[in-house]
Formats: structure tokens, C-alpha cells, sequence
């Protein structure tokens, strides 16, 4: 089961502090959701942790191996990352799509090994794309694309999943779609899914873990039930908020 | 179209083979078409021979590397930038090799010595490929394409100072003359000195289809999948220089083949970057080639320079494509 490690985390941009000795702990099976206000440096954590970003002070470990010291094609393997409103730029089928999640394992020259359609139709099946397989990604609705590009992430089986903002745009159904497909797949595939979310009442009901950011400090880290109080929404987004009920029945309303 | 690859890429080498026998027989001296058959007899007509293998074969051989490296470079560009608008000067090199070719005539050393010109437009390729590189350093392909766009005017500028400049008319009527293109009086020299960065300039573009498939997801998706944007910005910026920076060396300023050859294969083989590349490389040579027998045929005093034909028959193609864009676009 693999295990991802930050230590002190100090992340810099354009002279502006925007992780501040940021340190987490996660492994395998969690379901962490990271919630704060706009600009608490959520974009900023989850792009250190995947490896996209260097901090400027403070480690980041998976399988207890720094992450600067894995050959980029080997990270990519172990991890997936998917960045707020994922978009392709060429109009191509969602087959295709799904298919680039295999780039970091596939020789520079020649064809597509076989064996690797059988992965992307699972991949397809798996967030019900089968029967837009041939596609183009240009005339999808936004779920249907968030659920390919998400079929892109998981095509290559990786045990880390670090996604911004899965739900961001997404209608009721689809957003819990989506928090259900990321809740199984760290419960019942044992893979690590960090994910950064606003919507507070879907992070309480699905995901087993919380972390709370602002001003680039982590205000409160543990499972949401006992995490997400009346007095931390207040102190995070400045409002007025009730906390209700327990487990699949959780609500956070703002007064 | 529900032709399979295969035979898609017979059907494209059957009409590429039909266009260098067009090309091997027309021409100013009208050749009879069973020339081709009696080249290697003794009882052989010695011009048809001599204007064959020493005329039209090097003139044909240049088209089609030429408009190889301009569709590869075309594709691999649009591919860089996921902008379909892109083409192969986007990086100044093609107007650095114009200024180092431009020198070479200004300076009369295209007088005394003809190979001077491509072997000054290749070192004003590589230096503006250079000078590209030093402004656009960093991460990103938009400081790259920013860079490319002030190394152009730059060497445009050059360019324009040369002509401003010309010691005499003749001269500035060879440069003007030079910058329209043409594949005209090239000899198995020109060929030699430019096909062997030609060749490595399109083996170079050739390897770039991974990575500008993953790049269709954006810079940041690319790099998580594993993709080193360094170094795939630095082996577009090598390929162009040597395929572009050769093809305008010995060809001058040809326009909208580049553009041109990538849309003109995605109907066929989708807009993969990856599967557009050999495609484009292929249809890149036909239409250049195809151009060149143009100008040939076309019945003007003067022969139509190569790179005025493909502007004009261009034109048209990139308005429509311009209008296909924003119908498709809110």
C-alpha cells in the first residue's frame, strides 16, 4: 500500500507565501478531500504532492523515496493528477483520450501494444464511457467529460490519485456520480485519492479524511465527522454555517 | 473515409511515384513519355538523358525533401502549440536562413561561389534557431513561440536592410527574386550539401509523436504523464532548425505548405498529433512537388516562381480554414 509523506512544506510564488510549513501524511485506502477558501494554496498543495511543483523548503515522500528522485516517466506510472477543468486542446475521440493516461508506459516509436486496449475499455467501463468511445471529446457534455478525463486518470492504474476540484461545474447527480466513483475507488481498490472540493456536504459524506487549508497553513487534519465543526468553517471561510447529521445523511448549511 | 491505413498509404506512395514521373517529364524541353523507359539503353537521346538525371532529378528530389520537412515541421508545430494556425517559421528559423541566404547574394558571394547561398542560409537557420533558444528560455512553449516571433522580425528587419542596402538593381532584383522561392537550376551540389539536414531534421520532428500527443492534455498534464517539455521544446526547436532552416536555405521563402499539408491529412487519419506527423511529412512532398510542376507548366515568359504559386493556391485554403474556425468556435 503506498504511503505519501510532506514535511514542512514552504511553497513561494511571485514572492507571495503560499504554503506555509504544510506537513501530511496519507496512504493507501484514504479518501482525503482538501477544503479552504479560494486562494488557501489547495491548487498549490495537491501540484507539490503530485510532483509537478518543487517547494521551496520541505520534502514530499512516496514509498518513503523523495519525489525529485523518481525518473518523471516512473512517477507518472505511480500517480495520476488531474488538474482543475482538464480540457484537450485536438477534438479526439475519448478512446484516444483514456488511451494518452498510458504515455509514461509505452516505447517512443511504434504502435499501441494490444494489450493495453484491454485496459482502456476497462478504464471506459468503469466510468460508463463505453458507449461514447468514439466520440469526439469536443461534443461532450462537462460530466461526460470530467468522468473521460477521469477514465484518462485511472487507465493506468495508478496508486496515487491527486484530482483539483472533481465536482467544480458539475450538476447535483453527476457531482455525486463523481464523489461516489473516487470514495470506491480508494475504499474498495485501496488507492489514495486526494481531492480538492468545495462542496462541504459531499466532502463530509464521502470522503474518509479532511484537510483544512487557509492562508496556506493546514487548520485541521482528521476525519470529517469529528473534523468539520461549525467553528472551523467559520474560521476557514469566514461564515456562518451548522453542521448536521452523521455519515451518508451529513449537511452543512450556511446561515 | 473507410479506407483502411494500409491502403491509404499505398494509395498516397502511388500518387507521390505518379508526381515524380509528371515532374522527371515536363519541364521547358518537352521529354516523350517513354524517355523515362530508354534512359538506360546506349541507343539513348544523350540531352534527354543529361536533362533527366542532371536537371530534373536533383529539382525533384529537392521538392520532395523540401516540402517533407516543411509539411513534418508544420505538423509537429501545430502539435507544439495545439494551435492549428502554426507553421514552420513560427520559430524564425526559415527567416534566419532567408537573411543568411540574402547576405550570400548581397555580398556577391552567390556569384563567385552558387553553393554560398544555402550554406549561409543554414548558418543563419542555426544562429536564429539559436538566438531563439537563448530569449526563450524556460519552461513554457509560449515564451518559445514569443521568442520565434521577435527572432523573425528581427531577420525580417535584416532582410529588408539588405535589400534597402543593395549595392546595385541587379542585385536587388536577385534577392527579391531569391525570397519568392524557387526550386529553378538546383543541382545534385545543392542536394548533397542540404539533404543530410534534411534527413536528420526530419528523423529528429519524427520522434517528437509521444509527447505531442500527451501535449494535447496541456503543459501540465503532459508532465505529469511523464513528458520532459525541456527537452521535447529542445528537439522541436533542432528539428525545424535543420529540416526548415535546409529546406529555405536551398528553396528560399515558401509559404503555406507547412500550414497547409496537417489539415490537409486530419479528414483522413484525425487529429492526433502523433498520427499526423508522416502524413503530413507525405503530403507536404506532394503538394510542394506538385506546386513545382505548376510553375513548370503554367504558361508565363517567365517561369513562375514556386514560392508565389503556393501563396496563391494557399490563400484560398487558409480562408476557408479561417471560416471553418469560427463557425465551429462560439
Amino acid at each position: 500500500m503506498s504511503r505519501l509523506q510532506a514535511q514542512d512544506l514552504c511553497v513561494s510564488l511571485a514572492g507571495r507565501p503560499v504554503l506555509q510549513s504544510v506537513s501530511v501524511d496519507a496512504r493507501g485506502g484514504e479518501f482525503i478531500a482538501v477544503v479552504g477558501p479560494n486562494g488557501a494554496g489547495k491548487s498549490t498543495l495537491l501540484t507539490v504532492l503530485a510532483g509537478l511543483l518543487a517547494p521551496g523548503r520541505g520534502t514530499v515522500q512516496l514509498d518513503g523515496r523523495a519525489l525529485y528522485g523518481y525518473a518523471p516517466r516512473e512517477l507518472a506510472r505511480q500517480r495520476a493528477y488531474l488538474p482543475q477543468n482538464p480540457r484537450c486542446d485536438w477534438p479526439l475521440p475519448v478512446e484516444r483520450v483514456v488511451a494518452l493516461g498510458l504515455t509514461p508506459g509505452l516505447p517512443a516509436f511504434g504502435g499501441f501494444p494490444p494489450a493495453d486496449q484491454a485496459r482502456i475499455d476497462a478504464a471506459l467501463q468503469a466510468c460508463d464511457l463505453l458507449s461514447r468511445r468514439q466520440q469526439s471529446v469536443a461534443t461532450l457534455s462537462g460530466g461526460e467529460l470530467a468522468r473521460t478525463m477521469l477514465a484518462r486518470a485511472l487507465v493506468g492504474n495508478p496508486a496515487v490519485l491527486i484530482v483539483d476540484e472533481p465536482i467544480a461545474g458539475l450538476d447535483p447527480r453527476h457531482a455525486l456520480e463523481a464523489m461516489r466513483r473516487l470514495a470506491r475507488l480508494a475504499h474498495e481498490e485501496q488507492r489514495l485519492v486526494i481531492a480538492a472540493v468545495h462542496d462541504l456536504t459531499l466532502a463530509m459524506r464521502y470522503a474518509t479524511r479532511l484537510w483544512a487549508l487557509r492562508d496556506g497553513r493546514l487548520l485541521a487534519d482528521g476525519p470529517p465527522a469529528t473534523t468539520l465543526t461549525a467553528e472551523l468553517l467559520r474560521e476557514l471561510f469566514d461564515v456562518a454555517a451548522c453542521v448536521s447529521g452523521q455519515g451518508a445523511s451529513a449537511y452543512v448549511d450556511y446561515a | 473515409m473507410s479506407l483502411s491505413p494500409h491502403k491509404r498509404a499505398l494509395l498516397a506512395i502511388t500518387l507521390l511515384l505518379a508526381l515524380v514521373l509528371v515532374s522527371l517529364l515536363v519541364g521547358r524541353v518537352a521529354l516523350p513519355s517513354n524517355a523515362l523507359f530508354t534512359l538506360w539503353r546506349s541507343d539513348a537521346d544523350p540531352l534527354a538523358v543529361l536533362i533527366i538525371t542532371e536537371l530534373r532529378l536533383p529539382r525533384t528530389v529537392l521538392a520532395l525533401l523540401v516540402g517533407a520537412a516543411l509539411g513534418l515541421s508544420g505538423a509537429v508545430l501545430q502539435g507544439l502549440t495545439r494551435n492549428p494556425l502554426a507553421e514552420p517559421g513560427l520559430l524564425g528559423v526559415s527567416s534566419g536562413a532567408a537573411l543568411g541566404a540574402v547576405i550570400a547574394i548581397h555580398t556577391g558571394l552567390a556569384v563567385i561561389w552558387p553553393l554560398a547561398t544555402p550554406l549561409l542560409g543554414l548558418a543563419g537557420a542555426f544562429g536564429a534557431a539559436l538566438l531563439t533558444l537563448t530569449l526563450g528560455r524556460g519552461e513554457g512553449v509560449l515564451v518559445l513561440i514569443l521568442a520565434g516571433a521577435a527572432v523573425s522580425g528581427v531577420m525580417f528587419a535584416g532582410t529588408a536592410l539588405a535589400l534597402n542596402l543593395a549595392p546595385n538593381p541587379y542585385a536587388a532584383y536577385e534577392i527579391s527574386m531569391w525570397l519568392m522561392g524557387s526550386l529553378a537550376d538546383r543541382s545534385w551540389d545543392h542536394v548533397l550539401l542540404v539533404a543530410p539536414f534534411l534527413v536528420a531534421g526530419l528523423l529528429v520532428l519524427g520522434g517528437t509523436g509521444r509527447a505531442l500527443d500527451a501535449l494535447s492534455l496541456g503543459e501540465q498534464q503532459a508532465t505529469s504523464l511523464g513528458i520532459n517539455l525541456r527537452s521535447l521544446r529542445l528537439q522541436v526547436l533542432l528539428g525545424t532548425a535543420l529540416a526548415v532552416g535546409a529546406a529555405t536555405a536551398v528553396a528560399g521563402a515558401i509559404g503555406f505548405i507547412g500550414l497547409l499539408a496537417p489539415h490537409w491529412v486530419r479528414p483522413w487519419v484525425g487529429h492526433e498529433p502523433r498520427r499526423v506527423l508522416w502524413p503530413a511529412t507525405v503530403a507536404g512532398a506532394a503538394l510542394l512537388l506538385a506546386a513545382d510542376i505548376g510553375t513548370r507548366l503554367l504558361p508565363f515568359a517567365q517561369e513562375l516562381k514556386l514560392g508565389v504559386l503556393t501563396v496563391l493556391v494557399g490563400t484560398p485554403f487558409f480562408v476557408s480554414l479561417l471560416l471553418r474556425l469560427r463557425r465551429s468556435a462560439p
